[in-house]
């Protein structure tokens, strides 16, 4: 749905993207974190040009953004929502008001424009707070505004800066679930920025890990919990990084009441002590995490641990 | 000088002030906020960046500000000339004082539309606005309570440079008390104008604080 190859973006000497492929599942919620300064922001800018890329090309539901001349630019647009990390809303307008901005902009006729403001402030919860001005509504409420603005034109894809940086946690909570839900049910492709792993655990099936203008890891999070030495991995689960000589680090999908490791020791003749571990609740499922200390025949054991799927990581 | 005396040159005086400053506000307006959303636009990081054009406004801007209103006033004489076919009297006035507060309201224009968040502007762009439609729904209207401060501001300017209009034989309110209370010592006379242009001003800002404050929603 998006696909973006080869960007680059230079402000004057500084690098701010330095050669990021970037691909977008339709339907997938994809998350780009990072440290501010990793050019996560330019990243999303350049996806509908706000910012021009020095090099590279951005097609977006199969329209290459970056060849496209000035009016047919804002046409696609159009169709590219994107959310921002302080709402960007009009003061001068109310709720209703901009709500309407794009659908203005578009010239959709008036009546036509009232159905769908009031249609839209009731998928996110906002009926009968038109009449309102922004500066009236709390952080999450403003947000939602926002969202409403960015679904008017039927996006294919909607971009989100940043959208619950500002907000508090509770808040947060209710924004990515509104995104998860508008994901689900209307098939919205969402590619958010973020600098909190937390949005990326709870709602994002697919991730890229940003640093210095650099994509430095990227794949759906199944895969990528999946793989030896994983940035992701060792981000999601505080495990002591490097892992203690002789040590084991297992990594379990799937159901996490499946009793492995009582298995191993009435199977193999082994000990087994924990180090260290924890659950995380991802969007794809949970995913456990187990530092542990083999001793005795350790070999079969580790194959069998292999066998039923577990991702067997051993320190040397 | 007595009351009934004074009573109609007063209220003649005031009719002419008022004419000066209300026709001068209009043209400036016309002229001066397409000069001032101008200078934004063409800006460096503006909606479309044209720094040559926009040096150039700068520099002429600036050279209005520069003169005194008394000698820009003289300096434009066969300019007003050309433009109304006379030198003296109301309506030449509103020449000078068009061409004196234009590159004034301008500015206070341009500091208005700089106060509009660039999150908003952007996020405008990214809906797929046009410059047009960008200047026109959302830079003006989200400066509209800084554009109006900057209108009273302006006008309360204007009522202050239409006091040397008396010069040219503009007449109002300024040629009023120098004519009578300065040269021929009408103290009175001099003390009324004075409060009156002092209630005029003062009615005129809150006018523009109130309706300024009412537009506001931040």
């Amino acid at each position: 749905m998006i696909q973006a190859s080869g960007l680059r973006k230079l402000y004057g000497n500084t690098v701010a993207l330095d050669g990021v492929d970037l691909h977008v599942r339709e339907g997938e919620i994809y998350g780009v974190l990072g440290q501010s300064g990793a050019g996560k922001s330019t990243l999303l800018r350049c996806v509908n040009l706000l910012e021009r890329p020095t090099a590279g090309t951005v097609t977006v539901a199969g329209q290459d953004l970056t060849a496209l001349p000035g009016k047919e630019l804002n046409r696609a647009r159009q169709r590219i929502g994107m959310i921002h990390q302080h709402f960007a809303l009009l003061s001068s307008r109310t709720v209703a008001g901009n709500v309407a901005f794009p659908l203005e902009v578009m010239g959709v006729p008036r009546a036509e424009r009232e159905r769908r403001v009031a249609e839209l402030l009731d998928v996110v919860g906002l009926a009968g707070r038109g009449k309102d001005h922004p500066a009236r509504l709390s952080g999450g409420q403003k947000q939602r505004v926002g969202i409403a603005r960015a679904l008017a034109g039927n996006p294919a894809v909607l971009l989100s800066d940043e959208a619950t940086s500002a907000l508090d946690p509770a808040t947060t909570e209710s924004i990515l679930a509104l995104l998860k839900r508008l994901n689900t049910e209307l098939g919205l492709t969402i590619l958010l920025i973020t600098h909190e792993m937390h949005v990326v655990k709870r709602v994002c099936d697919s991730v890229a890990i940003m640093a210095d203008g650099r994509v430095e890891e990227s794949g759906t999070i199944a895969d990528l919990i999946r793989t030896p030495g994983s940035r992701l991995t060792r981000e999601i689960f505080p495990l002591p990084e490097p892992a203690p000589a002789g040590s084991v680090t297992l990594t379990f999908t799937g159901d996490p009441q499946q009793p492995v490791v009582s298995e191993v020791v009435r199977k193999f003749n082994v000990d087994v002590s924990i180090l260290g571990g924890s659950i995380e609740d991802l969007a794809g499922g949970s995913v456990g995490r187990l530092r542990v200390s083999l001793t005795g025949d350790t070999a079969p054991a580790l194959d069998y641990l292999r066998s039923r799927g577990l991702l067997v990581e051993e320190a040397s | 000088m007595s009351w009934d005396e004074m009573a109609p040159l007063l209220w003649a005086a005031t009719g002419e002030t008022a004419q000066m400053v209300g026709w001068s506000t209009l043209f400036t307006v016309l002229f001066g906020l397409p000069l001032g959303v101008a200078l934004v636009v063409f800006d460096r990081g503006g909606l479309r960046p044209l720094p040559a054009v926009r040096s150039v406004l700068g520099f002429v801007v600036n050279v209005g500000r520069s003169l005194p209103f008394i000698v820009l006033m003289i300096a434009i004489i066969p300019f007003t000339r050309l433009l109304v076919g006379v030198s003296i009297g109301t309506a030449a006035v509103v020449v000078p004082l068009t061409v004196g507060a234009v590159p004034f309201f301008a500015r206070l224009v341009e500091t208005a539309l700089r106060e509009v968040s660039r999150d908003v502007i952007q996020a405008a762009q990214a809906m797929g606005a046009g410059r047009l439609a960008i200047v026109r729904k959302v830079l003006l209207p989200e400066a509209l309570p800084g554009l109006i401060a900057g209108l009273t501001v302006t006008v309360v300017a204007l009522i202050g440079y239409s006091a040397m209009a008396g010069t040219i034989g503009g007449g109002g309110l300024g040629d009023l008390a120098i004519r009578y209370g300065y040269q021929r010592f009408e103290t009175l006379l001099m003390i009324v104008t004075v409060v009156l242009l002092v209630v005029i001003v003062q009615l005129i800002q809150s006018l523009g604080d109130v309706v300024a404050r009412r537009l506001s929603h931040k």
